[in-house]
């Protein structure tokens, strides 16, 4: 079985990498191909890197709440390079904004409080049910 | 060290009283393997055996507070004299904005000011760049000219105020705005009382508001720095944080370690620049964080004050004892807070707060318990604030200075927590320096495993963290959803950029062009750039501009892999 590529990002201004980092970490443990872009990436970077590598699912952190307006620019993005893979969101999001990220299409919120191995097992699950895709 | 380290006989039966699921029981107070936080060896009891060297000894270590080598304080009467200043960190949205949260503040009897900057101000760009339209006036105020920084005080006392100001990369560009701002009040910049943060070395190791490469951007610090010790005399010009890398991970050791790293690192540049150490060293302050391991935090701030000491008197030859003396802010640690049970937080950032006062901190900010979630509600924030003031008011705290020194225990922490922090920094500079190490991500390396040693502590039950893998209720995954929490006012980006617009409309642009080109000039020939760019914001020049100026002169940083 393949592994799973994962490509994680933090697009926007917010630096706060201590999260994105650690499920990183946790995520190459658990066997995954994890390719981090780093901090301020633009929506067209992280889509044009998704595309270039392939990867079976995006992940991106954002702490600065800015997760709506960044969501909805990448998943247009993704549209436009007609990627058609999950986007997970992680940060610091309100709970009232986790149906409303759902609502735009991403795949899973991952909000303060989430426990490292949920994190890890839902983009794997997430990852694999792609890469299973021929 | 001592060698009873095997105390095994607590209690270790879990409560009956636990609803749900239970990762971990307090197994970590038992065994061989009991240890601080950051992994200091702790007895089960503590005897005068345990303090080295004896009373005299530790009489030397220790002396009187206010006294040389001020292991009990920076001053003689300390709380006695003056409490801690109350310094809730604030702001959001435009200038208008948090000037209302600033008076709100006040009028519930904080003592000083602390301004949060948007990231499009933190990183130099003004609220209508494409980088910026996402992030206007989300985790701190938008301010793109002096005419937004005269707003964000209006009718504030600035010559009588004490304010605070969280900026790094662009700290010249918002002190010059400041001035610029006090100036029109008829303020002279010799009243001006507060801290400006500009300490970039920690942005490139944690906090990542980086702009401009480490070499420039240590020329920029040193420029302020230089310009304050002649005009600005009430004025902290930098704010030397372990505060962040913290935050972002590393323990209480390595965060006095890699403080004092930046500390020696600013105090070469500055002396290279021909600064007098014993002329500028009593206006350094120092940021550290507060966490929950309460005698670790109490006995790592004694710490500091001594080790700074120490460095001051021996490396630079202080000679005046307010070169040597430590004063510094505590910040409670945001990373410590929970979003499942949150009302505990409350009860965590008040050990935290009550830390940093047993320390001897000059002045606190106390996290709101909902912001796991948003930055914090009006009622969050009044909570923080009586918080400080209960403890400040009520416990009798504030009746005697340093009332924890001669405990057997804190001292023994206090010498192994500063005999820890200077292998670090010896570490630290093995390796280089403080800038070195930052290039080749030394130190980075160092918290993000920590970060993640933390994280498996918590899912392996380690640490116990109650709410999150002890103690846990049904429901907690959903805490959060009833509480009242902060909405910011939709349409930031689009008001703001208006008022930029028509500001940008009312100005003088040949004049304010002429200040750019001499701020270019001042650049590039390695001069002061304060004047210079203090003129231009008198002119109406913008965040972006002043900082495009020096992006043309710097270039950009990129963080190397962190792998």
């Amino acid at each position: 079985m393949t592994r799973p590529r994962i490509l994680l990002a933090k697009p926007g201004l917010d630096g706060h990498d201590r999260g994105i980092k650690v499920v990183a970490m946790g995520l190459r443990d658990a066997g995954a191909e994890v390719i981090y872009l780093g901090l301020r990436t633009t929506v067209a970077q992280i889509a044009a890197a998704a595309a270039d590598e392939d990867a079976d699912i995006i992940g991106i952190s954002v702490l600065s709440g800015a997760h709506l307006e960044i969501a909805r620019q990448l998943l247009a993005a993704m549209k436009a390079a007609s990627l058609d893979i999950p986007l997970v969101v992680g940060g610091t999001i309100p709970p009232s904004d986790i149906a409303v990220l759902l609502r735009l299409g991403v795949g899973r919120v991952f909000a303060t409080g989430t426990a490292l191995p949920d994190a890890v097992e839902g983009m794997l699950r997430l990852a694999r049910s792609r890469a299973a895709v021929p | 060290m001592t060698a009873r380290a095997e105390a095994g006989r607590e209690d270790t039966a879990v409560p009956e009283l636990m609803v749900g699921p239970v990762m971990a029981g307090p197994e970590v107070t038992t065994g061989p393997e009991v240890t601080t936080d950051s992994g200091i060896p702790v007895a089960a009891v503590y005897t005068a055996q345990d303090v080295a060297g004896g009373p005299e000894s530790l009489a030397k270590r220790l002396g009187l507070p206010g006294e040389p080598p001020f292991t009990r304080g920076p001053y003689a009467s300390m709380y006695r004299g003056q409490l801690w200043t109350m310094r809730q960190f604030a702001g959001f949205g435009s200038p208008e904005e948090t000037n209302a949260r600033f008076g709100f503040l006040l009028s519930r009897g904080q003592t000083a000011l602390s301004v949060a900057f948007d990231l499009p101000t933190q990183l130099g760009y003004d609220s209508d760049h494409e980088m910026a339209r996402a992030e206007v006036g989300r985790v701190g105020v938008a301010i793109d000219t002096a005419d937004d920084m005269a707003d964000l005080f209006a009718g504030l006392p600035l010559g009588q105020i004490s304010v605070n100001f969280t900026i790094n990369a662009t700290a010249p560009i918002i002190l010059a705005m400041y001035l610029v701002a006090a100036e029109r009040e008829g303020i002279r910049p010799s009243q001006l009382t507060g801290t400006l943060q500009n300490d970039i070395l920690k942005e490139f190791l944690a906090r990542k508001a980086y702009v401009f490469p480490p070499g420039p951007s240590m020329r920029l610090v040193a420029d302020v720095v230089e310009y304050a010790s002649d005009v600005l005399p009430r004025f902290n010009p930098i704010s030397i944080t372990g505060y962040h890398a913290r935050e972002a991970g590393c323990n209480a050791v390595q965060e006095l370690g890699l403080a004092m790293a930046s500390a020696i690192a600013y105090c070469d540049e500055f002396i290279d620049r021909g600064l007098k150490f014993d002329t500028f060293a009593p206006r350094l302050s120092f940021h550290f964080a507060t966490t929950l391991d309460l005698f670790e935090e109490v006995a790592k701030l004694r710490a500091a004050r001594r080790l700074w000491h120490d460095i001051a008197t021996k490396r630079f030859a202080a000679s005046d004892p307010a070169a040597a003396r430590l004063r510094f802010f505590s910040g409670n640690s945001g990373t410590t807070l929970t979003a499942q049970q949150p009302l505990n937080n409350v009860i965590r950032s008040t050990i935290q707060c009550l830390g940093a006062a047993l320390g001897g901190a000059q002045s606190i900010h106390v996290m709101g318990y909902d912001e796991a979630f948003e930055i914090p509600s009006e009622e969050a924030v009044t909570l923080s604030l009586r918080t400080q003031q209960i403890i400040a008011l009520e416990t009798g705290i504030a009746r005697t200075a340093d009332p924890l020194a001669g405990s057997y225990f804190v001292e023994h922490l206090t010498d192994e927590i500063e005999a820890r922090a200077r292998s670090v920094l010896t570490d630290i500079e093995e390796s280089g320096g403080a800038v070195r190490a930052l290039e080749i991500g030394l130190p980075q390396r160092w918290i993000t495993e920590a970060a993640y040693q933390v994280e498996r502590d918590v899912e392996s039950g380690k640490r116990p963290k109650v709410g999150v893998n002890v103690y846990v209720s049904e429901g907690d995954q959903e805490a959060g959803r009833d509480m009242e929490l902060f909405q910011p006012e939709p349409g930031i980006a689009e008001r703001q950029i208006v008022r930029l617009r028509r500001r940008k409309a009312g100005r003088d642009r040949n004049a304010c062009d002429a200040t750019l080109r001499h701020l270019e000039q001042d650049t590039a020939d390695g001069r002061n750039v304060m004047p210079s760019l203090i003129e231009a914001a008198r002119s109406g020049a913008t965040v972006g501009e002043m900082s495009d100026v020096f992006r043309q002169a710097f270039g950009e940083f990129r963080e190397p892999s962190p792998w």
